[in-house]
């Protein structure tokens, strides 16, 4: 009987933490797209957090010093996003590059990236060379 | 030539752990023939020996520039400086493998030594598992991720190591310590399935490898504290931990270690959780398999890269075979090894260890879906996701909580049963807890920094109060002085209490966690030479750009006087009177990257950090974009980070013979 009632309760507490973990990563997923990706879905794109890789168009790259506005264009090929971003360029962003950027798209369809995240992957690599 | 010799050796190794296998598993019907044990250390020492000259050749290549080994190449240039061509060995997959079967040898090696004549019905078992992961690992090296493979054609010069990595002495030693840990952690897994194998023994393997597993989870502790100094120091954001896969798989066994660390004592002294500790040491060597494999097999970058290369789909059938064998040895020994008793009652200590491995693992398990789940959404719908810091900070905010709660709890509890004593103690706890939380609150903390700060000070009056307790009793009892008395326990029963100093430790990296996380103030601005900015009670101004030619950089770097105060009347010469400091954020342009690397540069006090950051310049127009960030209570994460490395040493060193 005491043996019942304690695996019942480690099922219970075993089932409620698994519930917490599985209900808190559909809120926490942050979705990848590419430009192409973003622009097909439309309007429901819109206010929504989400990754968006590319290349960073050469000639796109416009920085404001005094104001701190940095704007560019991430394309991939087929389609292009104008992305505006307040700060100074990460020092592994430049143009031609792949970047990939955090943030939503506004309905003048204007990319705002919250942060451009620069990956340190484990792959102790340096980019390969042109 | 080094190429030929180093494969030569890895494939002695080879034939030196299956030797070795096959003769301590032929020799399993004689358990006590002493030529099995004799046969078990020779081709141990060989195994050592092997692998001993293939990292002599692999550095020996690095050091001297031998560009027609594939992994030099790529991990090496001429401007490398040695250190750094010294720690390339740990630099790449094929690298890493070596020294982790390096360090494996040299601890199969060990225990061959230290055990002789010792345990002969369990050693033999012991050393059959290590030979068999051993032989795993150079055997992997043979075959497909053999680092001293060649190139066709040899290279005028290598790739070298990404600068990032290069840019501070932290890297050249934070992946060894978390190998050190890793492997650290097969000698509890193979007495726990030596064990099994043998079928003798039940309790002693948990008293045999109690300074293994010590010693394991204090190098991953320093290697995770180094890992986050690294990032601190070198990213440039700020920050020190970011939930990256990467730190996630050195993560997962160091909770997984301290679970079992815990538990392990209830077996000692209760002789109960049998069952679960094996369970546990096997988690925590499969997630060490686990973690090498994430952070080294490119999975990470992309599933699709998984496929590419021959090391993924080994890893994983190796993890498969691992898991299966160790749980058909375990359900095949579960009667020997199941209880007798039960817990005496939910108001004792070991209750409290064992809330502590629900939370503990419970942690382990919300890391693991958050950091397998994007690779199982990518694999089955191709679609790439990730699962950002928030995910993981709602989940262990309550669920740290509710460790520093267990822990202050079990700290004052007693074995067995708790009485009027532990009550009293409780209520002191209690009461002194809620007084600090009422201060604090008066002080305008709010929210979940206040619970966590009261759970903070619960666990650290448990653990000081046990150390006067302690000492005031044994005072009473022998009429030493108090000092004396205190120093009297540690020497008495290092483990005890050498272990409320790394909860002490855990006690302040939380409270550095919880500042850190809740007052940071960053600001960005362009400055000219000469102009000022203001940044949470400090003024910084730019005093020029200076250039610093080096031998496989160009450091340009910003000289920044930093004032107390919100001052704009700076006026006066760089380096004017009054200045607390002068920092030096630089960018460095390596010869082998085109992007340069920043190094940040640190103002600490206790109260708070200012983090200075050279984002870009201009020299023709003087000018530059500092980034400037203060967060309250960073320091104390690396002081309370080396009081639990420390602690650890000295729990696990060896105590004089009394």
């Amino acid at each position: 009987m005491k043996r019942i009632r304690l695996v019942l309760a480690a099922v219970i507490v075993a089932g409620a933490l698994i519930y917490l973990i599985v209900g808190g990563i559909r809120g926490a997923i942050v979705y990848y797209t590419t430009p192409s990706e973003l622009l097909a879905q439309g309007p429901s794109a819109i206010g929504r957090t989400m990754r968006l890789g590319g290349q960073v168009m050469p000639g796109s790259r416009r920085w404001n010093a005094g104001t701190l506005d940095l704007r560019f264009t991430l394309g991939d090929g087929n389609a292009t996003v104008p992305v505006i971003h307040h700060g100074a360029p990460p020092d592994l962003f430049t143009e031609g590059q792949g970047a990939v950027v955090e943030g939503t798209l506004g309905a003048d369809g204007i990319f705002t990236a919250r942060s451009i995240i620069v990956k340190h992957s484990e792959e102790y690599r340096p980019p390969p060379s042109p | 030539m080094m190429a030929m010799l180093g494969f030569l050796s890895l494939m002695l190794a080879v034939g030196c752990a299956a030797g070795g296998l096959v003769a301590l598993l032929a020799g399993h019907r004689l358990p006590h023939d002493p030529a099995r044990a004799a046969w078990g250390r020779v081709a141990a020492a060989g195994l050592f020996a092997g692998v001993t000259l293939a990292v002599v050749m692999m550095e020996a290549a690095l050091i001297g520039f031998d560009f027609s080994i594939r992994y030099v190449a790529a991990n090496v240039n001429r401007a490398t400086p040695l250190l750094f061509r010294v720690a390339g060995l740990w630099g790449a997959l094929e690298g890493s493998i070596l020294l982790w079967a390096w360090i494996l040898a040299a601890l199969t090696l060990l225990v061959a030594v230290k055990y002789r004549g010792r345990h002969p019905d369990l050693i033999p078992s012991v050393l059959t598992v290590l030979f068999g992961i051993a032989l795993f690992f150079v055997g992997v090296m043979v075959g497909p991720a053999n680092p001293f493979a060649r190139l066709p054609v040899v290279p005028p010069d290598g790739r070298g190591l990404n600068p990032l990595l290069q840019n501070h002495l932290l890297m050249a030693i934070h992946p060894p310590l978390l190998y050190v840990g890793y492997v650290g952690l097969s000698i509890p897994y193979a007495f726990a399935m030596g064990t099994l194998l043998s079928g003798q023994h039940r309790d002693e393997w948990m008293t045999l490898t109690r300074r293994w597993t010590l010693v394991a989870w204090t190098s991953l502790t320093a290697g995770l504290l180094l890992g986050a100094r690294w990032s601190y120091d070198v990213l440039g954001w700020g920050g020190y931990w970011a939930w990256d896969p990467v730190e996630n798989a050195a993560f997962m066994p160091w909770l997984v270690a301290t679970a079992f660390i815990h538990s392990s004592m209830v077996q000692e002294r209760r002789r109960l959780l049998r069952i679960w500790n094996v369970s546990l040491v096997i988690l925590a060597f499969l997630l060490t398999i686990f973690g090498t494999f994430l952070t080294r097999s490119g999975i990470l970058a992309s599933v699709h890269s998984f496929t590419q290369s021959l090391i993924g789909p080994v890893f994983v059938a190796f993890l498969g075979l691992v898991m299966v064998a160790s749980l058909l040895a375990l359900l095949a020994r579960l009667p020997q090894i199941r209880d007798e008793g039960g817990l005496d009652s939910p108001l004792s200590r070991e209750a409290m260890m064992l809330l502590n491995n629900v939370v503990l693992l419970t942690m382990a398990f919300t890391i693991f879906v958050g950091t397998i789940f994007p690779l199982i959404v990518e694999a089955a719908t191709g679609a790439k996701v990730t699962v950002g810091p928030p995910f993981f900070n709602r989940l262990f905010v309550p669920l740290g909580i509710v460790l520093l709660m267990v822990m202050g709890l079990g700290t004052a509890l007693r074995w067995g049963r708790s009485g009027a004593e532990e009550m009293r103690k409780l209520g002191w706890l209690i009461g002194i807890t809620l007084l600090t939380v009422t201060a604090l609150g008066f002080a305008g903390i709010r929210g979940a920094g206040l619970v966590a700060l009261g759970a903070v000070c619960f666990v650290t009056v448990a653990q000081v109060g046990e150390y006067v307790r302690g000492a005031l009793a044994r005072r009473a009892a022998t009429s030493e002085s108090f000092p004396v008395a205190l120093r009297s326990l540690f020497a008495l029963n290092r483990q005890r209490y050498y272990g409320y100093l790394t909860h002490l430790g855990l006690a302040i990296v939380i409270t550095g966690i919880v500042g850190s996380q809740s007052g940071r103030i960053e600001v960005q601005r362009q400055l000219l030479v000469g102009q000022a900015m203001q940044v949470g009670g400090y003024t910084l101004r730019l005093d020029g750009l200076v250039a610093l030619p080096g031998a496989d950089k160009l450091v340009v770097a910003a000289p920044v006087a930093v004032f107390s105060g919100n001052s704009t009347a700076l006026a006066g010469s760089p380096g004017s009177p009054g200045a607390l400091d002068i920092l030096r954020p630089s960018e460095n342009f390596y010869r082998q990257a085109r992007t340069p690397v920043p190094t940040p540069a640190v103002r600490s006090t206790w109260r708070q950090d200012l983090y200075v950051v050279l984002m870009a310049f201009d020299p023709a127009a003087q000018s530059a974009v500092l980034r400037a960030v203060v967060t309250p209570l960073v320091s104390w994460i690396w002081v309370g980070g080396t009081i639990m490395v420390i602690a650890g040493v000295l729990a696990g060193w060896p105590s004089h013979p009394t």
